[in-house]
C-alpha cells in the first residue's frame, strides 16, 4: 500500500510531523514502512511553458523546432523530439540549469545546427513510472490543461510536491489497504481525530430502481450488491489532483469515471465497478455462479473460460464481469459512455481468490476482496462515488439504488482481563490505561471489575480473541516499554541427545582427517536421485517442481558431492575431500511420509599427499578413504563390529568396491567411482563412501578401562603363500579365530605379488602378538597357539608358510 | 735439570696450543707424557741428585706433568666442541621452507552458526529437537493456526508432494510435534534447527532450500518480557556484548502478539551505515507469544500455560556475521569459500 502524505492529511491532522517521522512511528507501532519517497527528489527548474511556434527542424525529420514562452522576458527556442508536441500546448519545460532524475543537468545545446535552450519533458523524464503514465501520454510529452499558468512550477501543477510512504502489510492488516484504514491507525498512534469524507449527492427525481433490478442468486458468495445509476456523465480526464493521488497510490489514470472508482477503492478500500449502462443490453443484474465452460472477454481483451467455481455478474443472460476480479469488455466505460451503472458489493473472499488464482488475475480489487472488505463501507463507498461523479463528471445521480441484501453485520465483541494482559506482557497496567488505548483506536471499550469488553469495529476483522486485544495494547503501549526478564520457574537440563553428540563427533573426526563439510540440496533431478543409492527405491517426486534439476528427493548424498568436486575441479581445485551429513528419502507409498534416513557420505579426488619440495606427491587411493572410514568407526568404538566385503555396485569400479557391514548387516559402501563416470565428470581418480549414520550410531559401547599389560608380549611374524583370490581379510579372520585368547593383535605388514611368485599366487605377511595379562608367556604356550593358527590357515585357505 | 723441566713444559704447552686436531693432540700426549717421553728421560737422571733435592725435583716433575696434562685436556675439550659445531653447521637447514601440510577440513559455516546457537541455548537449559524435512500439511500449517484457506499461506509458497505432504516451509512443525509429545505438561524448552524449503528461484538473496533455527519455551507464567530478555542474551552472544535489541509489531499466524526483532547495527553501532541501510538497526528474527490455538491444538491448556517462540534464518545470521554477500555460496560449496571458516574466533 502506497500512502500519499498529502492525501492522508484530508483525514488526520499531521501538523508538526514530517513524513519520515510519521513513517518511524507507524513502523514502531505495527505496520512496517518500507520506504518514504519524495516525489520531487532530484528535480529542479521545471516550469510550465507555452508552445508559441512549432516547425520541423530544417536538418532532421524527427525533430521539431519550437518557440516556447516560459514566463521569462523572451521566449526560448527548444528542439524537441516528441511526436505529439504542437503549437498552443501547455507543457513542462526543463529550463537551462534544471536538474532531472539521475542528476541529468540541462544545458544550452546545439542539435543539428539549431540552438536548444531547455527540454520539453515527458512524465517519465519527471520521474513517473512508465506504467503509471496515462496511455495517451505514454509515448510523448505530457500536455497540461489550458488553464495552467505559464512560468509556474510544473511539478506543483502536477501535485507532485508530496511524499509517499510504502507500507509493507502483513496479511492480518488488510484494514490498512485504504486511506481511511491508515487514517484510523495514524490517529490512534498520534492520539488525534479522524475526519471522514462528507457530503451526499443531490439526487434526480428518477429512481435507479426504474433502470435496473438486482438479483443475487448466489447469496452466500455475494450477500450485498448495490447498484446506482448516474446519467448524462461526461467522460474526460479527471482533475490533476485526483490523477496525482492515484499515481502516488500506484494506479494509472484513465478517465474520470474509472479514476473515481479507483479513487474510492484507495480511499475506502472498497472496490467499485462502473458499467456502461447502455451496453448492458438489459435492465437487470443477476449475480450467479458461472456455468462450466461459459466464456467472458475481460477488460484486458483476454477470453476466459469459466467454471462453476467462479462468480459472475450477468445481464440475465451473459456475463458482464468476473465478480470482484475484472469487468467484461462488452460493458466497458468508454469516451462515448453517458449512463453509468455503479456497482458496490460484498463478495466472499475465498470465491474471489479462487477466480483470481485460476485466471492468473491479481488486481487491486481482487486483493481487497480476498482479504475481506469492511461490510460497513459498501454503501458509504457507493454514495461517495456518486458525489464525485456528480462533481467531476457532471453526472446526474438517480434516486436511491437497486440492491440485493442478505448481509448481517455484527461487530465482534471480545473480552480480556486486565490480569491476563499484564501476565502475558509482564506489565502492571491499570484498566483505565488499557481502555484509553482502545479509545484511541476508536474501539468501544468498557472495563468492569478487571474485565475489559471491547466492541471491535468491522474494519478490524483481524481481532477475534483476547490475545488479539493484548497485541493492540502491546503495540500502542510500545514494545520499548516492556521489561527484559528471563523465564522463571522449573529448572530444565539442557543438552544434546546421545545421537546428536555422536553426530558432532562424526563431523569432527572427518574434518580432522581432512574433509570439508559440504551442504547440498535435498532436491535433485530424477536421473541423479537414485544413482549410488544405498537402498534403491522409486524416488519421491514433487507435484509441481520448479525445474527438472530439482524435481525429486534424493536417495543418496554421493551424486551431489561429486557435483561439488566437479565444480571445484573446474576452478583449479582438483584435489579435494568433502563430506556431507544429510537425509535421504525412501518412499513408503502414496500419502505417507517417506522414511528419512540420515547418511554420512564422503568424496575424495586428486592428490592426497602433496608436499612437492620434498618430492612427496601421492594420489588418493582406496586405502586412504578406507583409512578414514576405519578412523571413524574406531572413534565411535565400533571397529570390531565392522566388516568390509568385496562387492560390485552401479557407478563404482567393479574391482575396487567394498560393502561395509555392521554386525553382519549392510550399512554402506566405499569404492572408486567408475572410470566412465569419472570421465563424464572430468574428475581424476575419485573415491567415495556412503554410510547409514543411524546404523553407525545405533548402539554405543560404554568406555571401560583395560589394565596396561604388566607382562611382556611375544611377537611372531609369518609370511604366507596363498591363492590370488584369497583376501587378506579372510586370512585375518582365520588367524583371529584360531589364535584363541592369547592372540591379542594381528596386522598385515607385507604384500608381494611379483614375478618371483608362482603364477596365481601371492605372499602376505602377518605379525601376530601374543600375551597373557596374568603372567609371562612360556614358549610352549605360544608355539601351541601359533601351530593352531598355521594349521587353520592351511586347512581353511590353503595358505602355507613361504619357504 | 730444573731448567730442562721448565723448558719441556714451555715447549709442550706451546705445541698443545697450536695443535690443529685431536690426532695431533694425541701425538703430543704420547710424546711428552708417555713412558718413553722426555720427562721420564729427565727423571732418569735423578739418581745424581742429593737426597734433599730429590723430592723437590720429583714434585717439580709432577707439576710439569700435570700442567701439560691439564693443557691437553682443556685443548681436547675445545677441539671436540669445535668438531661438533662444525658438524652441526654443516647440517643447517632452511627453516623458512614450508612444513609438511597436515590435512584438516572444517565445519560448513551454517553448521558453525547452528552449533554456536545450539550451545548458547543448551547453556540456558534448552534441548535440541529435530524433525522430518518432508512434513504433513497438518504439522506444517494447520497445527500452527494456518487452516487450509488461510490467506497467510500465500506468504510461503510450498513444494507439495501430495495434497497433504510437502517439504516443510519452516522448522515450526518440530515445535508442534514436540509439544504433542509433552502431552500438555510443561516446561518445554527447545531449540530446533533444520533445512526448510520454499518456492523461490535461487539468486543472491533467495534460495529454494535454506536453514532455520527456532526456539520455543512453554511453561506456566511465561511473559513477553521473558522473550525480550532471552533474545537480548542471544543478540549479545552472537553479535557482541554491547548490542541492543528492539521489537517491532508484526504478524505470524502461530504467535500473538507477534514481533520482528532488530539488533543494533554491529558495524556502525547504531549511527547508520550501508549494512543497516542507514537505520542503525538490522532485522534478525521473528518472534512472539505462542498463539492459544497452537497451544490447544498441541494439547496444552492455554489458560494455564503460555509460551514464546522465535525463529531465524541461519543463512541470514551467517551472512550478517561474516559479511557474506550471496546466499548461493552456501550451496555451491566452493572450497575457497568453505576453508575460510576454519578459524576459531
Ligand atoms: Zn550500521
Amino acid at each position: 500500500m502506497y500512502v500519499s502524505y498529502k492525501w492522508l492529511q484530508d483525514y488526520v491532522d499531521l501538523s508538526g510531523i514530517t513524513a519520515n517521522e510519521l513513517a518511524e512511528k507507524i513502523t514502531r507501532s505495527g505496520i512496517e514502512v518500507e520506504g518514504v519517497e519524495k516525489l520531487t527528489e532530484g528535480i529542479s527548474g521545471v516550469v510550465i511553458g507555452h508552445v508559441l511556434e512549432r516547425e520541423q527542424h530544417p536538418n532532421a525529420d524527427k525533430l521539431n523546432k519550437c518557440l516556447v514562452d516560459i514566463g521569462a522576458e523572451e521566449p526560448v527556442q527548444i528542439i524537441c523530439g516528441a511526436p505529439n508536441v504542437d503549437k498552443g500546448q501547455k507543457v513542462a519545460v526543463a529550463t537551462v540549469g534544471a536538474v532531472l532524475p539521475g542528476n541529468f543537468k540541462i544545458k544550452k545545446a546545439k542539435l543539428r545546427g539549431e540552438a536548444s535552450n531547455g527540454m520539453i519533458c515527458s512524465l517519465q523524464e519527471l520521474g513517473f513510472e512508465s506504467k503509471l503514465v496515462a496511455k495517451e501520454y505514454a509515448e510523448g510529452i505530457y500536455v497540461f490543461p489550458e488553464s495552467v499558468e505559464v512560468g509556474k512550477n510544473a511539478l506543483e501543477e502536477l501535485h507532485r510536491d508530496d511524499e509517499v510512504l510504502e507500507l509493507g502489510l502483513t496479511p492480518n492488516r488488510s484494514d490498512a489497504l485504504s486511506m481511511l484504514g491508515v487514517a484510523y491507525e495514524v490517529a490512534a498512534i498520534l492520539g488525534r481525530d479522524v475526519n471522514l469524507p462528507e457530503g451526499k449527492a443531490s439526487e434526480a427525481a428518477e429512481k435507479a430502481e426504474d433502470y435496473i433490478s438486482v438479483v443475487a442468486e448466489a447469496a452466500e458468495d455475494n450477500p450485498l450488491y448495490i447498484a446506482k445509476v448516474i446519467k448524462n456523465v461526461r467522460v474526460k480526464p479527471s482533475p490533476l489532483w485526483m490523477q496525482a493521488r492515484l499515481t502516488a497510490a500506484g494506479i494509472r489514470p484513465h478517465n474520470n469515471v474509472v479514476d473515481i472508482t479507483n479513487y474510492i477503492l484507495i480511499e475506502y478500500g472498497q472496490p467499485l465497478h462502473a458499467f456502461d449502462y447502455d451496453k448492458l443490453g438489459s435492465k437487470e443484474i443477476v449475480v450467479r455462479r458461472a456455468k462450466d465452460g461459459e466464456e467472458i472477454v475481460t477488460l484486458d481483451d483476454a477470453k476466459r473460460t469459466l467454471s462453476s467455481d467462479h462468480l459472475v455478474i450477468t445481464n440475465g443472460t451473459e456475463p458482464v464481469a468476473l465478480a470482484g476480479v475484472m469487468g467484461g469488455a462488452n460493458s466497458e466505460v468508454q469516451a462515448d459512455t453517458t449512463t453509468v451503472l455503479l456497482e458496490s458489493a460484498y463478495f466472499k473472499g475465498s470465491t474471489v481468490r479462487k477466480a483470481s488464482k485460476d485466471h492468473g488475475l491479481r488486481s487491486e480489487a481482487s486483493a481487497r476482496f480476498e482479504k475481506g472488505v469492511d461490510p460497513n463501507r459498501v454503501r458509504a463507498a457507493a454514495e461517495r462515488a456518486a458525489v464525485l461523479l456528480q462533481q467531476y463528471a457532471e453526472g446526474e445521480v438517480l434516486a436511491g439504488s437497486a440492491e440485493a441484501n442478505t448481509l448481517k453485520i455484527e461487530p465482534a465483541v471480545v473480552e480480556v482481563s486486565i490480569d491476563k494482559i499484564n501476565q502475558v506482557l509482564g506489565l502492571q497496567l491499570k484498566s483505565e490505561e488499557v481502555v484509553d488505548i482502545f479509545t484511541r483506536l476508536q474501539f468501544e471499550a468498557v472495563a468492569e471489575q478487571g474485565q475489559i469488553t471491547v466492541t471491535v469495529p468491522t474494519r478490524r476483522g483481524d481481532i477475534t480473541i483476547g490475545e488479539d486485544l493484548i497485541e493492540e495494547v502491546a503495540r500502542l503501549y510500545g514494545y520499548d516499554n516492556l521489561l527484559s526478564t528471563l523465564p522463571v520457574g522449573s529448572t530444565t537440563q539442557g543438552g544434546l541427545t546421545q545421537y546428536q553428540q555422536s553426530r558432532r563427533i562424526v563431523r569432527n573426526t572427518l574434518e580432522s582427517a581432512g574433509l570439508y563439510q559440504a551442504i547440498t540440496y535435498s532436491l535433485t533431478s530424477e536421473a541423479k536421485a537414485s544413482q549410488f543409492a544405498l537402498e534403491v527405491r522409486e524416488p519421491l517426486p514433487l507435484a509441481m517442481p520448479m525445474s527438472e534439476e530439482r524435481s525429486v528427493l534424493r536417495l543418496s548424498l554421493v551424486p551431489q558431492l561429486l557435483e561439488v568436486l566437479k565444480y571445484n575441479s573446474a576452478r583449479q581445485n582438483d584435489s579435494l575431500a568433502v563430506y556431507e551429513i544429510g537425509s535421504v528419502f525412501l518412499s513408503t507409498g502414496k500419502d505417507q511420509l517417506p522414511e528419512e534416513k540420515e547418511h554420512v557420505a564422503g568424496a575424495v579426488t586428486g592428490l592426497w599427499v602433496n608436499h612437492p619440495w620434498q618430492g612427496e606427491k601421492k594420489p588418493v587411493d582406496f586405502y586412504v578413504l578406507k583409512g578414514i572410514v576405519e578412523a571413524l568407526v574406531d572413534k565411535l568404538g565400533i571397529n570390531d563390529r565392522i566388516e568390509f566385503r568385496q562387492t560390485e555396485r552401479d557407478g563404482l569400479h567393479p574391482g575396487r568396491t567394498a560393502e561395509v557391514l555392521i554386525d553382519g548387516k549392510a550399512c554402506g559402501y566405499i569404492g572408486q567411482v567408475h572410470p566412465i563416470v569419472e570421465k563424464e565428470l572430468d574428475l581424476k581418480a575419485t573415491y567415495v563412501f556412503e554410510l547409514s549414520l543411524e546404523s553407525l550410531l545405533a548402539e554405543t559401547a560404554p568406555l571401560v578401562y583395560e589394565a596396561i599389560p604388566r607382562f611382556p608380549s611375544i611377537t611372531r611374524d609369518i609370511a604366507l603363500v596363498a591363492d590370488q583370490e584369497v583376501s587378506s581379510g579372510h586370512l585375518l579372520s582365520i588367524i583371529k579365530e584360531a589364535g584363541g585368547s592369547l592372540l591379542k593383535e594381528v596386522s598385515v605388514f607385507d604384500l608381494y605379488e611379483g614375478e618371483r611368485m608362482e603364477a596365481g599366487k601371492k605372499s602376505l605377511a602377518f605379525s601376530l602378538k601374543y600375551f597373557d595379562p596374568e603372567k609371562t608367556l612360556t614358549d610352549e604356550e605360544v608355539v601351541k597357539a601359533h601351530t593352531k593358527v598355521l594349521e587353520a590357515l592351511e586347512e581353511k585357505a590353503g595358505a602355507v608358510l613361504r619357504g | 735439570m730444573q731448567e730442562r723441566l721448565k723448558e719441556l713444559q714451555t715447549e709442550a704447552l706451546e705445541r698443545v696450543n697450536t695443535a690443529g686436531d685431536l690426532k695431533e693432540l694425541n701425538e703430543i700426549r704420547v710424546s711428552y707424557l708417555g713412558k718413553k717421553g722426555p720427562i721420564t728421560e729427565v727423571l732418569k737422571g735423578m739418581g745424581k741428585l742429593s737426597a734433599e733435592e730429590r723430592p723437590k725435583m720429583g714434585a717439580l716433575a709432577n707439576e710439569v706433568r700435570d700442567a701439560i696434562a691439564a693443557a691437553i685436556e682443556s685443548k681436547q675439550k675445545n677441539l671436540e666442541e669445535a668438531a661438533v659445531a662444525a658438524k652441526l653447521a654443516a647440517e643447517t637447514i632452511d627453516v623458512t621452507l614450508p612444513g609438511r601440510p597436515v590435512k584438516s577440513g572444517n565445519h560448513h559455516p551454517l553448521t558453525r552458526v547452528v552449533e554456536e546457537i545450539e550451545d548458547l541455548f543448551i547453556g540456558m537449559g534448552y534441548t535440541v529437537a529435530e524433525g522430518p524435512e518432508v512434513e504433513k500439511d497438518y504439522y506444517n500449517f494447520e497445527a500452527l493456526n494456518l487452516p487450509k484457506d488461510h490467506p497467510a499461506r500465500d506468504m510461503q509458497d510450498s513444494f507439495y508432494i501430495t495434497e497433504d505432504i510437502l517439504l516443510r516451509t519452516q522448522t515450526s512443525p518440530v515445535q508442534a510435534r514436540t509439544m504433542e509429545k509433552y502431552e500438555g505438561k510443561g516446561p518445554v524448552k527447545i531449540i530446533c534447527p533444520g533445512k526448510v524449503f520454499r518456492r523461490d528461484h535461487d539468486d543472491a538473496t533467495h534460495s529454494h532450500q535454506f536453514m532455520q533455527i527456532e526456539g520455543l519455551v512453554v511453561d506456566e507464567n511465561i511473559r513477553m518480557s521473558d522473550l525480550k530478555g532471552t533474545l537480548e542474551v542471544f543478540a549479545k552472544a552472537m553479535f557482541g556484548s554491547d548490542r541492543e535489541i528492539r521489537l517491532r509489531p508484526s504478524f505470524f499466524p502461530f504467535t500473538e502478539p507477534s514481533v520482528e526483532v532488530d539488533v543494533s547495527c554491529f558495524k556502525c553501532g547504531g549511527k547508520g551505515c550501508n549494512i543497516c541501510k542507514k537505520t542503525g538497526w538490522i532485522e534478525i528474527l521473528g518472534a512472539g507469544m505462542v498463539h492459544p490455538n497452537v497451544l490447544e491444538m498441541s494439547g496444552f491448556d492455554s489458560k494455564k500455560y503460555s509460551g514464546f517462540a522465535f525463529g531465524m534464518g541461519v543463512e541470514r545470521i551467517a551472512m550478517l556475521k561474516y559479511g557474506i554477500d550471496d546466499i548461493r555460496h552456501f550451496y555451491t560449496n566452493d572450497v575457497r569459500f568453505l576453508k575460510q571458516f576454519s578459524i576459531h574466533e
